[in-house]
Order: structure tokens, then C-alpha cells, then sequence
């Protein structure tokens, strides 16, 4: 078992690795920047250690002042939260390489699911299905070509050294495919310089789907999956456990999709293995594998029992996975929704500020996952996420019912959040019958942009 | 002597990104509606435009300093 840790991570997360350290009677050590000298999990960590300036890339992106921190108090271990540091390969080998525990896979399990091509390729070797397209770089356009019976139409001509949206274009017929094709190849080359594509059939309506990982470097097992459908901006607002578009067969199809691939890469710690799932057709392609706690995690914690991040500490103290596939089950339904410091009223500006006053949700069935507290400052220089609300109920409408419950019992006062985004959400028809793709919230916030600024 | 105050709270940028120069160098001419620098607010950039034509404008913001509503980015003659 692991004796102190560094939590090298703020806001609510610090929180709650904080709170599973100390119930594991594991000493925490939180690490702040001047802008979080008053924050909660300064005050909740048994010790607390000034890491630099506001600003991420001098403190909390700052290798060298977070491994001088866990030496400075003694740590044999680093949990690098979600976000900052928590994917970075190099960090993880630093960590190692001082002689700590890190709290996550290695480097090189990291880097192998950073690279969109190797994670794609490690999937398809683990017999994980992807997204119809090329097995690598389509070298020409006759290549491209012979890549067009795989993937039809529309289809993604993508950068290989793009990312993040950028060098992306859309053909809808074979005469436009082949005038960018070499469009797209100028324009690789001239903003990345590789001019190197590959080739991706499109989904058009998809759910977003991604199933729960734990492993100990041989072992694994999932712990079912969550649906993420609700996003702005590709980021998640709204979380559930299970997804309702799944039959039993597919979800069983689905988990053990995700179990291989974490067996095949020998992976350790807590993992999500994404999917877009294509209701039309029927099928799930794998997307991407984020080697670190996620954002939603609390409703698999919610249908499961497991506490996660627990699990996370155990192995990485050196146990062997206590928990077996067969002991693994869902009950009843749990929502997730992120309260962020944004007005819905002006397009989600942020709103930093001072908590005014605060009146926490409670009840059955209520978690509220936070790091606010009356009198906080909200600083300006970090993400925007407040609060986790977390309902858990018997059924998604039992669920449905007790957010919108929860929600009317939270107050945050003295600053605008998403709360009433989630209230309209939770009494729309499609969000209650579950019809819903990825691309759905971006419509509908247009279409009720006056009632929301109203 | 004019001031260009910062409208909201975050992080102060004077060029666009790290290998771009920086949007005005101290001494220069500003005109009304010119971009003088960026605010990162919660991981959302905005831009800092001058409200009037000036000269010789003296940034008293650093680059990356982090930075609160209404303080002072710049002095303008």
C-alpha cells in the first residue's frame, strides 16, 4: 500500500483523490499555485506545498517543482488527477524515474494511446473495431481510391499530424473527394508540414459511448459503460450510466471490446475506451483509449459500488486486482451534470467570482462532487468546472426526476453556472426519451437560445 | 495620458501565441480598435482593444502576468 501521496492536480478532483487517499489511511500532500492558496483541497490535504504562479505551464505543468515537492515531503507516490499532466508520457517516466510511484499506466502505454494511428492500431490488433477508413497513410490519390470502397461516402480526409479539429475536410461524392484530396495534401503539408492523410468514413448521427477499464498490468476488467451524447463544443456536459441505446448482447460485445484492448496493452490503473456507436447501423468503433480518471467517473461509481479511484491507489501500491469480471454489476441509473462557471444567457462566457452563498443538494440518491465553498474565490486562470452533480435512482426517469430535484435545492450564489441549461435539458422530450447524438446539443442550444437568455 | 484598464480578470498575453511578435511593441502608435493583447479567462481567449488613438503606448502588464478586472495593462500619450 502506498504510505503519501502527491495530488499534483487542483479543484474538485484534488478533492476527491484526496478524500479516497485518507479513507485508504494514505497521507496526502497538495501542491497549489498562489491563485489556489485558499482552495479546498489546500485545506482538506494533510500538507500543502506552494508549486509557483497562476499561470498552469509555471506551476501546475511545472515537472521540475512538482517531483521537488514530493521530495521535499517524503511522498512514494504521484496521482496526476485528469487534465495538466495526467496524459503526459514524459511526466510519468519522470515520476518513475524518481523513484515514485505513478498513479496511472507507464509512459509507454501513454504514448501508444496518444498516437491516433497506434491506438487505432493496437484496437484493430485486439480485434477492437474502428472507424472504416485506411490502415495507415494513403500514400495517393489512387491509394485514396481503393480506400473509398471501405469507408463510402462522406468521407474524412484527415492530417496525420493534424489534430484537435484542424486539417479536416469532408467529401460527399467521388468528383469532390478527388479535388481534395490534393488540397488536402497541400494544406497538410503547408500547416504541419507533413503533407501525409489518411482516410476515415464519416458517422453521421452517433452516440458517444465509452466503457470503464481496470487493470493491474495483466489483469482487467470494465465496470460497464457511460454515455456522453450530450456535448458542446465536443466537451461533455451531461454523463449516464448505462446507456439506454445498448441491448444486453451489444453492451456484453462492447465491454469485452474493451477488456481485450486493455489486456493487450498490458494496461494498469483506471482507463476509458471511447466509441461512437451508430444507432442506425447497429455497430461501435472504437474512437480513443484516455489513460487516466475521467471527468464522469462517479456514475460508474454510482450503478457499480466501485470506488474507482480506491481501486486506482490499490494497484498502484503494487495489489493485484481484488475485483472479478463476475462480481461487476449495474444497478439502476445514474446522471451526471457539470456545473461550470459560464452564463448560458451570453454564449458561455466564463464567470469567475466569489461564492456568495451556497446551498448544497442532499438526499437519496445525491452526490455533489465539488471543491466550493461560501466565501471562494473563483480565479479566473484555470477550466471552468464548479461542481459535479451525481443522481443515482432505480430508473433513468426516477434519475431524470431527482436532478431536476437536486437541482432546484442547489443554489450558487454570486455567480452565473450552467444550472439552468441542465433544468431546461432535463424537461425536454428528447433528453428524456434518450433520442439523442453528439451533434444534438449544438442544434438544440440554438434553437432555445432565447429561452435560455430569458 | 490615457490608461488602457484590462476588462476582465485572467492571464495577459501581448502577442497571439508564443512564436508570433508581440501585437504592439512599447513606443508605438495605437489606433481606436487596435488589438494590444490577449486575456486567457478560463481557458477562453479574448481580445484587449485600445478605446483610442494614442501614441508611445508603455505597457505596464507583462506578458503571461497574471491580471484583474480594471487593473492597468498600458499607459497611452
Amino acid at each position: 500500500m502506498l504510505k503519501k501521496l502527491l495530488v499534483a492536480n487542483r479543484g474538485e478532483i484534488a478533492v476527491r483523490i484526496i478524500r479516497a487517499a485518507q479513507d485508504l489511511g494514505i497521507a496526502t500532500v497538495a501542491v497549489y499555485s498562489a491563485a489556489d492558496a485558499g482552495s479546498l483541497h489546500v485545506q482538506l490535504a494533510d500538507e500543502a506545498v506552494n508549486i509557483g504562479p497562476p499561470a498552469a505551464k509555471k506551476s501546475y505543468l511545472n515537472i521540475e517543482a512538482i517531483l521537488k515537492a514530493a521530495r521535499d515531503t517524503g511522498c512514494d507516490s504521484v496521482h496526476p488527477g485528469y487534465g495538466f499532466l495526467a496524459e503526459n508520457a514524459a511526466f510519468s517516466d519522470a515520476v518513475t524515474g524518481a523513484g515514485l510511484v505513478f498513479v496511472g499506466p507507464s509512459g509507454d502505454a501513454i504514448r501508444m494511446m496518444g498516437d491516433k494511428v497506434s491506438a487505432r492500431s493496437a484496437a484493430a490488433a485486439a480485434g477492437v473495431p474502428v472507424v472504416p477508413g485506411s490502415a495507415g497513410r494513403v500514400e495517393s490519390l489512387g491509394a485514396g481510391r481503393k480506400v473509398l470502397t471501405e469507408t463510402g461516402f462522406p468521407v474524412m480526409i484527415k492530417a496525420a499530424a493534424g489534430g484537435g479539429g484542424r486539417g479536416i475536410r469532408i467529401a460527399n461524392s467521388l468528383a469532390e473527394f478527388e479535388q481534395a484530396f490534393p488540397q488536402a495534401e497541400a494544406e497538410a503539408l503547408a500547416a504541419f508540414g507533413d503533407g501525409g492523410l489518411y482516410m476515415e468514413k464519416v458517422i453521421g448521427k452517433a452516440r458517444h459511448i465509452e466503457v470503464q477499464v481496470l487493470a493491474d498490468g495483466s489483469d482487467a476488467i470494465h465496470c460497464y459503460e457511460r454515455e456522453c451524447s450530450l456535448q458542446r463544443r465536443r466537451q461533455k456536459v451531461w454523463e449516464e450510466a448505462p446507456s439506454r441505446a445498448l441491448s444486453d448482447e451489444l453492451r456484453e460485445a462492447l465491454c469485452a471490446s474493451a477488456v481485450a484492448l486493455a489486456k493487450a496493452v498490458k494496461y494498469s490503473g483506471a482507463g476509458t475506451v471511447e466509441y461512437l456507436y451508430d444507432d442506425e447501423a447497429d455497430r461501435f468503433y472504437f474512437i480513443e483509449m484516455n489513460t487516466r480518471i475521467q471527468v464522469e467517473h462517479p456514475v460508474t461509481e454510482a450503478i457499480t459500488g466501485i470506488d474507482l479511484v480506491a481501486e486506482m491507489l490499490r494497484v498502484a501500491g503494487g495489489e493485484r486486482l481484488r475485483i472479478r469480471q463476475g462480481d461487476v454489476s449495474v444497478k439502476g441509473h445514474a446522471i451526471e451534470v457539470r456545473l461550470n462557471a459560464e452564463d448560458p444567457a451570453k454564449e458561455f462566457a466564463p464567470f469567475p467570482g466569489q461564492v456568495a452563498e451556497l446551498r448544497i443538494p442532499g438526499g437519496p440518491g445525491v452526490r455533489f462532487d465539488s471543491m466550493l465553498y461560501q466565501g471562494y474565490q473563483v480565479p479566473p486562470f484555470y477550466d471552468s468546472l464548479l461542481a459535479k452533480l451525481i443522481v443515482h435512482a432505480e430508473t433513468r426517469e426516477a434519475a431524470i426526476m431527482r436532478l431536476i430535484r437536486a437541482l432546484n435545492e442547489l443554489k450558487i450564489g454570486g455567480l452565473k453556472t450552467t444550472k439552468p441549461l441542465f433544468l431546461a435539458l432535463a424537461a425536454d422530450p428528447a433528453v428524456r426519451t434518450g433520442d439523442v447524438h453528439t451533434r444534438w446539443l449544438e442544434g438544440w442550444l440554438i434553437e432555445n437560445a432565447a429561452a435560455l437568455a430569458g | 495620458m490615457a490608461q488602457i484598464l484590462s476588462p476582465l480578470p485572467g492571464t495577459f498575453y501581448r502577442s497571439a501565441s508564443p512564436d508570433q511578435p508581440p501585437y504592439k511593441a512599447d513606443g508605438d502608435a495605437v489606433s481606436a480598435g487596435d488589438v494590444i493583447g490577449l486575456i486567457e479567462v478560463m481557458k477562453s481567449f479574448h481580445e484587449v482593444r485600445a478605446e483610442t488613438a494614442g501614441t508611445n503606448i508603455r505597457f505596464l502588464a507583462d506578458n503571461e502576468d497574471p491580471i484583474m478586472a480594471g487593473a492597468p495593462i498600458a499607459d497611452l500619450d
